[in-house]
Order: structure tokens, then sequence, then C-alpha cells
């Protein structure tokens, strides 16, 4: 597996992405993740151009005042930019329209390219604004949220149990292929390699289980009988029914440019 | 039992006894073959025996992960058979893993500590104050909101024990304690372990370390418990 591939699979222990301490810190989780949920839902039904710009350049805010780390970001956004790429390769190929230009017999169309344009600036909205206000959480804080937003019990711990089982099972791989390389295992594209893969894999699928097993005694060890307690309280401020307000205005706003169809 | 040891221990109730334990794993033959054991207040037993041998396998058995396929598991002076009954044993019955990422599933050291008391029903404010409390008496202090998996090895170890003694049991069961840990963690072990009013079970490959703690030492061979012979401590 490449280095970069490896790196992005087993390096996340559930921490934050690194930021400088910001305001928005400061405001409470659950506030943070139903705006960027509306947010997400207002942005992704626009049918026009001008509230996903007037979304984007909300996210440039944010982004801007969450005070994220600009390299890591811009690594994340990039990743799913290169994904949209061939979304502005194809889509005016397959949209018909008014013609730009011709390649071998095929036409793009300017709808098409629009079109692809509008998805683009859609997904970066919402990504970024997803970096900003909910990036910025731990995964334990997100889990804990979640929970106090009722959302179902089963789906909060099966997170929040992901999140500290990811890294141990990280450290298992990470450990096993280790142990392939010291004995001069090298990836190629045999049957060897496929076979040694599939070990591999199908060994860590085994030791997760294994390892489930252990952990679920453990937990009955100390009276565990179906019922998981969440440690925290969730206090909802003034900074947060400011920020939650001034965000569902702005939010009333691109939904009401929507409904306007003087921009069509 | 010898009788010599009977008569040191006065005529008392067991802790935990297990009377005719079999125990075979699917495929691998038994494991177990008619155990019997008897756990007395203020005792430190270690159980010796090789790898494999089934000393896990026991221990299991006797907090009821397992479930014995013939044989009796008397936990203060209770039977155990259900589910229900283990439950109690349980609380009652502390079990320390071989490995701590086994019992450290909470994200924060305050959190895991909490789950046990929170189980026996006490309130959060309670469970939060106990928790602290524990940490304090094991000198871990400031751990409460750290998190359980960027722990060292030896703080991991301690956090699981407060994990357990939080619940304040009455029996300390302990898989390979010093498993993986330095000699400065060990001797921290050692001492917090030695101070403990607690009955415990050990099984530990670390010869000194068990010799240190035990007053009683078992081997377990070829599925049977039997005393370990005056010849073999001396050798150890």
């Amino acid at each position: 597996m490449s280095q970069g591939l490896e790196h992005s699979l087993t390096s996340w222990s559930g921490q934050a992405l690194k930021h400088k301490a910001s305001w928005i810190d400061d405001i409470d989780a659950r506030v943070r993740i139903v705006c960027s949920g509306i947010f997400a839902l207002a942005v992704v039904l626009s049918h026009h151009f001008l509230p996903a710009l007037l979304g984007l350049l909300c996210a440039f805010i944010l982004v801007k005042s969450s005070k994220l780390n600009i390299k890591r970001t811009l690594r994340r956004v990039v990743a799913m930019d290169l994904f949209m790429l061939t979304l502005i390769c194809v889509l005016p190929f397959t949209t018909p329209g008014d013609a730009i230009f011709t390649v071998f017999g095929f036409t793009a169309s300017w709808q098409g390219l629009f079109h692809a344009l509008l998805i683009t600036i859609k997904a970066n909205a919402v990504l970024l604004v997803l970096f900003s206000l909910v990036a910025t959480m731990s995964a334990s804080t997100l889990g804990h949220a979640l929970a106090h937003l009722k959302v179902p019990d089963k789906l909060v711990h099966l997170m929040l149990f992901m999140v500290r089982y990811l890294d141990v099972i990280s450290q298992e791989y990470k450990k096993m292929r280790r142990a392939m390389q010291a004995r001069a295992f090298v990836l190629r594209s045999n049957q060897h390699t496929w076979k040694s893969i599939g070990y591999l894999f199908g060994m860590l699928l085994i030791r997760s289980v294994e390892r489930a097993e252990r952990i679920s005694g453990a937990m009955k060890c100390r009276g565990f009988c179906g019922r998981y307690y969440l440690n925290d309280e969730m206090k909802m401020g003034r900074v947060d029914v400011v920020f939650g307000l001034i965000f569902l205005c702005f939010l009333v706003l691109l939904i009401g440019l929507n409904i306007n169809d003087f921009f069509q | 039992m010898t009788s010599s040891n009977k008569r040191l221990i006065k005529i008392d109730n067991p802790l935990i006894e297990i009377n005719n334990l079999h125990y075979a794993y699917p495929r691998r033959g038994s494991v177990l073959k008619n155990v019997n054991f008897a756990l007395y207040k203020n005792e430190r037993v270690v159980i010796n025996g090789d790898n494999g041998a089934g000393k896990t396998t026991l221990l299991h058995l006797i907090v009821g992960l397992k479930k014995a396929k013939q044989g009796e598991i008397i936990g203060f002076g209770e039977p155990c058979k259900t589910e229900k009954e283990f439950n109690q044993l349980r609380a009652k019955a502390g079990l320390l893993f071989q490995d701590p990422d086994d019992q450290l599933f909470c994200p924060t050291v305050l959190e895991d500590v909490m789950f046990g008391p929170l189980n026996l029903g006490f309130t959060k404010q309670q469970a939060i104050d106990k928790s602290l409390q524990t940490l304090n008496e094991l000198g871990m202090k400031g751990f409460e909101s750290r998190i359980t998996h960027q722990l060292s090895g030896g703080e991991k170890r301690m956090i699981t024990l407060a994990s357990v003694l939080v619940m304040e049991p009455k029996v300390l069961i302990l898989d390979e304690p010093t498993n993986a840990l330095d000699e400065k963690a060990k001797t921290r072990l050692l001492n917090v372990l030695k101070a403990l009013p607690q009955a415990m079970i050990i099984i530990s490959h670390d010869k000194s370390f068990a010799q240190q703690l035990a007053t009683r030492q078992l081997d377990l061979k070829e599925g049977v418990l039997s005393e370990t012979s005056p010849a073999t401590v001396a050798v150890a």
C-alpha cells in the first residue's frame, strides 16, 4: 500500500483537525452540528450560483475564523477536488445543451459545464463548513453531542467504540505488516502477494472479533448489562444562541434566494 | 489442599470455591479436569502453569465469562449458574485483564473508571467522587481527563486497576498484571498490590513478582490444579 494511503488509513485516532484555539471552539457542539447539517442541506438543494457562492463565502469566513491549519485543510480539500475535476471533465459531454466545442464527435455543453461548476462550489462550501464547525471537535465530543441530540444510542456507541479501537486495530495491522516486511515481503502483482494480503486482512478481522469478545467480557466484569452512560452535561450559553441565530438568519437568506425565481 | 493449610486459615467460609470443574474447548480436548480450589480471606494465591495450560480459562470460568461444562462455582456462599448470579459475583470479584486495551474502552480515564460504579447503580456525582478518590489513592491524580489510548503501558495498567478497585471488590483476580511492564512500573504495581486488603488470585510468569506477593502457590499442569511442592518454590 502506498505511503500516503497508509497514513490516511491508519493514523487517525479521533483527534480534531489541527487548529489553533478560536471562538468557534467555545460554541456548543450541538449548535455546530445542527448548523452545519442545515447549511449542507440548504446549499446542496440550491439551484442557482448566487446562494452557492454565498455559501462558499460563508465557508471561507468560518474557516478563517476557526484558525484551521491551512496545509492539512488544503490536503483534504484537494483530495475531494480531484474527484470534482473528473466531474467537470465528464458532465459537459453527458448533458445536452448549447455546444462549446466538439471532440471526436462528442459535444461539450455549456449547461453541463455550469452544472459541474455548481456541484463543485456546493461540495467545497459544505466540506469547508464541516471542517471549521465539526472537524474542530474531537470525535468523542462529536459522539456525546450526537447522543444529546437524541441520535439512537446504538449508533453513538458504535461510533465511540470505533474511535477508541481504530487506533488499536491499526496498530495491529501495522505490526503484522512490519512482520511481513521484516521477512522481505514486497508488494508485487503476483499470486503470492494477493494471498499474503488476503491472509493479512483475514487475520486482522479474526483478531478484531476476538478483541471485541474480550472487551465485551471486560465490560461484563464491571457489571455491564446493556446500558452505557455518557458522562457530561452540555449547556447552551448566550454565545451559542447568538451564533445559532445569526447562522439561521443567513441560511434563511440562502433558502430565500432559491425560492425567488428572479435569477433564472 | 493439604491439612496443614486448612488449620492455618482457621475454619472460615471460603470467598470463592470451585468444585469438580471441567472445561474443554471444541477440538482441543479438555483444558481443565476436576479442578478444586478455594480462596480464603487475606490469601494471595499465585497460579503457575505453562502457556496454554488453561490459567486464563480458569479465571474466566470463575467470573462466568465462560460457562463450565461440569462443576460448581460458589462465590461468596452463593452457587453461580446463571448470568444474573454471575453478575452479582462479578461486582465482588474484580478481574484485571491481560491486555489493558481490552479493558479501557472509554475515551477518557474518568469515564472508564466511572463505568463500573454507574453499572452498580450509583448516581453520576457519586461515581465521579468515587472514581477521583480511587485514582487519588493509586497515585494517579490528574489523570482523569487524559485520553485512554494515549497512556503508557504502566499508566494503562494502573488505570485498569483503578477501574476495578472503584467497585470495591472483595477479591481481585489478576491475569498477568506485569505483562509488558518495565521494572519501575512493576515495582510500583507490586507496592500498590501489597498494600491492598483484598484476597487475590494471580497469574504471573514473573517469578520474583509472584513470590513477593504469594501466600500460597498452585500449579496448573495438564488440566490438574495442585499445590506447588516446596522444592519447586525454593528453586523458583
